[in-house]
């Protein structure tokens, strides 16, 4: 039993690099490589057999790690939402997290499903998906920085 | 002004700058 926060952390880092790992692929490769591959008509491979895989495991890699998160913290979960002292910096990691979870469900998957052809949308429809799922990308990208920095602050940066 | 997410240096900038200020607000939350 005493290994069990151990495995959570384990599992959590796992899940973790999975998550963000594709999340830097989707900003720091594919929208680039997109962009070159629409003007040689050779998106295709990338929408139609690269992207839906990524985003599978992109969001439930999301889930597993916030769950494995939320098991790390155990009895303290509160505690750290609400800022106890003592908690301020897993804290502060703790909600970046949860809210780039509801980002990737709540708004990058939505859209991105108009964008793949997986519901129906209009062209108006996809072209306004393709930029709310492009800025909430972007922002949990740019969350991701201050997320990892509280994670480790919590047990190896003084503030 | 540009969107600075709109480039994805703008991002990670932008990313640090949001560490710097949060790092600056638990300092002071956390009283030390």
């Amino acid at each position: 039993m005493e290994m069990l926060p151990g495995i959570y952390r384990w599992i959590h880092i796992l899940a973790g690099i999975m998550w963000i790992g594709l999340l830097y692929y989707f900003n720091f490769v594919q929208v680039a490589a997109l962009k070159a591959a629409q003007a040689d008509s050779t998106a295709a491979g990338i929408t139609k057999h690269v992207a839906p895989r990524a985003l599978f495991y992109f969001r439930w890699a999301a889930v597993v790690t916030w769950l494995a998160g939320a098991a790390l913290l155990g009895a303290n979960f509160a505690a750290a939402f609400t800022f106890q002292p003592g908690y301020e910096k897993i804290g502060v990691g703790a909600w970046l997290g949860t809210i780039m979870l509801l980002n990737v469900w709540g708004i990058i998957w939505p859209n991105q499903k108009k964008i793949l052809g997986l519901v129906q949308a209009s062209d108006e429809q996809k072209n306004k998906a393709r930029r709310v799922a492009f800025l909430a990308s972007r922002t949990n990208t740019m969350l991701s920085i201050p997320m990892l920095f509280f994670m480790v602050a919590q047990t190896h940066i003084a503030i | 002004m540009k969107n600075p997410l709109d480039s994805l240096w703008g991002t990670v900038i932008s990313g640090f700058i949001l560490t710097v200020v949060l790092y600056y607000i638990v300092k002071a939350v956390a009283g030390v």
